[in-house]
């Protein structure tokens, strides 16, 4: 049974200054960085969130800086996935490397509202929508990149090959 | 089917004859960087790991340069770290304060990246180097590790865009004007994933410091890499700068593009990015009144000579608004000992100017000119996020070193026009 959690809604564009104000950039304590996460651009967000929520937004999500805070801060908040319409290019490899999941989905996007519950198979691609019914499509993970995931990002999953060689 | 600038430096980087878009390839790096909010947890990283020594000492390049001179304690502790790191590995490429200049600005400048390179960094304008005709993208602190490590990193080839700019550039037009106004165009993720490459007679007139500023705002429309072609004015930039050969690539006549622009810059003015998207953008005349109460000229998408050169030309003979703070920041120490030389601080000084020493500093809000709430700001930067440059109720408004400096002393976002300047 697939984990099921509840939506926070973005619109396009959101940046990484909105996601982790530079002036936190020198902290690296991901339990630190997640207080802060979105602090400003979204404070319901930042103090209602909950352990295995889910992010949907609109366009280029996490477009701006290369700062890896970014995503390491949205998974210290204990958010399962996040699904956008599309990313910017460095946060997506970013979010994979501290073993967050992120999805592209136009239609997931579109038609999932803030406080639906969902539910997301990645390694099926498919993303289903409690509230309304609905089921979308997106491009299933390929299994190295899963591993990746389950082993909680790159560094860690570079590791665990080499324990088992 | 040909290949682009881009997609031979990506090929030659994987060792193939020929690598196609969306092809997932494993790619050598030439240069790899960090800088003082991204290598400390990239060092972490590569501890992690078991990294014991970098894949190469004289391809790993690190400087502090955000928040250096140490704003606080926690930022004197991350360029420690950088500081230390950078001595146990013995780095060729780490430069402290007194040689420190803002990364984009010093790694051309020392002939740290040629072209024909392959260029990553742990900061998005890492882009910047594309001016030289080498592939540079950003990536995260991870990545870096992974590079420091092996030396190698995978990639996905991206599709090229090809915008060509035409006709003779206005006066106080240049580089910064053309990528905003280009953004402005395509949005902010018109881009996205892809490599813009740079064309047109406009661009051959460009001098290298306005191919640099381009080449630094590629990321602003979601781009992987911007990328220009080697010119004379190429080969003579590199000539003062380094002794090592490099290679030139050029795009094939059949090269294919996911899409082609093509702009008229002789109808394009001055161009001003309004809050909170670097695609807000606008002609000067079209802003209407909006008073300023910083302006900052620097940042590693204008803090080189040409771009003081420009200020000093404006600030010439005038004075700021008393209500207006003018910040003024030489990207290293060469453009600070050359401006100075040329006798443009005692234009900036008697302009009421304040003089910094090299860092990125105001730009992310870090210090050195940070905003109040309802404060607002002209700026040479990239980037107009909400809070970017402090308070999160403050305003930045993107604009080219000319009409940062005329604002400055107008006390509201204008041109040099409006000074009576031809």
């Amino acid at each position: 049974m697939a984990h099921k959690g509840k939506v926070w809604k973005f619109g396009a564009n959101i940046d990484t200054d909105a996601i982790l104000p530079a002036f936190y950039l020198n902290l690296t304590d991901p339990g630190k960085l997640a207080l802060h996460c979105f602090e400003t651009n979204n404070p319901d967000f930042c103090l209602n969130s909950h352990e295995g929520d889910f992010i949907v937004a609109d366009a280029n999500f996490g477009c701006g800086s290369s700062r890896e805070h970014a995503p390491m801060a949205i998974k210290a908040k204990g958010i399962h996935c996040i699904i956008a319409a599309s990313f910017a290019r460095i946060f997506f490899r970013n979010a994979f490397n501290v073993g967050l999941p992120v999805i592209e989905s136009l239609e997931a996007a579109e038609k999932i509202g803030a406080g639906h519950e969902i539910s997301v198979n990645i390694k099926k691609g498919e993303i289903r929508n409690f509230t309304t019914r609905e089921t979308y499509r997106c491009e299933p993970l390929p299994d190295n990149m899963l591993s990746v995931l389950q082993d909680g990002g790159l560094i860690p999953h570079l590791l665990a090959k080499k324990n088992t060689q | 089917m040909g290949m682009t600038i881009t997609e031979k430096i990506l090929a030659k980087g994987a060792g193939l004859d020929e690598v196609h878009p969306g092809q997932l390839i494993m790619c050598e790096v030439d240069v790899a960087l960090g800088s003082d909010p991204t290598a400390p947890l990239a060092i972490e990283q590569f501890k992690k790991a078991g990294g014991q020594s970098v894949f190469h000492k004289d391809k790993v390049v690190m400087i502090p340069d955000h928040f250096a001179p140490n704003k606080d304690i926690l930022s004197a502790e991350k360029c420690k770290i950088l500081r230390e790191f950078s001595r146990d590995q013995d780095l060729k490429h780490y430069y402290e304060l007194g040689e420190m200049g803002i990364q984009h600005v010093l790694l051309p400048e020392k002939g740290i990246v040629l072209s024909g390179h392959f260029a990553v960094g742990a900061d998005s304008h890492t882009c910047t180097y594309g001016a030289l005709g080498a592939f540079a993208t950003g990536i995260g602190s991870t990545d870096l590790a992974a590079v420091m490590l092996e030396g190698r990193l995978w990639f996905k080839v991206p599709a090229s865009m090809k915008l060509i700019y035409s006709g003779k550039l206005p006066k106080w037009v240049g580089g910064k004007d053309l990528i905003l106004h280009t953004i402005g165009k395509i949005g902010v993720d018109g881009a996205l994933y892809r490599a813009m490459e740079f064309h047109g007679d406009a661009i051959e007139e460009l001098c290298m410091d306005g191919r640099f500023t381009m080449a630094n705002m590629a990321v602003e429309a979601g781009a992987k890499n911007g990328i220009f072609h080697v010119d004379t004015k190429t080969t003579a930039y590199l000539q003062d700068r380094t002794e090592s050969a490099y290679k030139v690539f050029t795009s094939d006549l059949d090269a294919d593009y996911v899409e082609t622009i093509e702009f008229d810059v002789s109808a394009i003015e001055p161009q001003v990015a309004c809050p909170h998207l670097p695609s807000n953008v606008v002609g000067l005349s079209e802003l209407g009144e909006i008073s300023i109460d910083q302006s900052l000229i620097g940042s590693c998408t204008n803090g080189r000579i040409s771009d003081m050169r420009e200020a000093a030309d404006v600030l010439k003979g005038n004075k700021r608004d008393p209500r207006v703070r003018l910040i003024i920041i030489p990207g290293s120490p060469k453009v600070w000992r050359q401006a100075n030389n040329e006798g443009l601080f005692d234009i900036f000084m008697d302009a009421g100017a304040v003089i910094s020493t090299p860092t990125c500093g105001p730009c992310l809000g870090g210090h050195m000119g940070v905003l109040a709430g309802g404060e607002r700001s002209i700026a040479t930067t990239n980037r107009n996020f909400v809070g970017r440059m402090g308070h999160p109720e403050s305003e930045v408004y993107l604009s080219n070193p000319a009409v940062a400096a005329a604002s400055a002393i107008l006390g509201k976002i204008g041109g040099p026009s409006e000074l009576g300047l031809k």
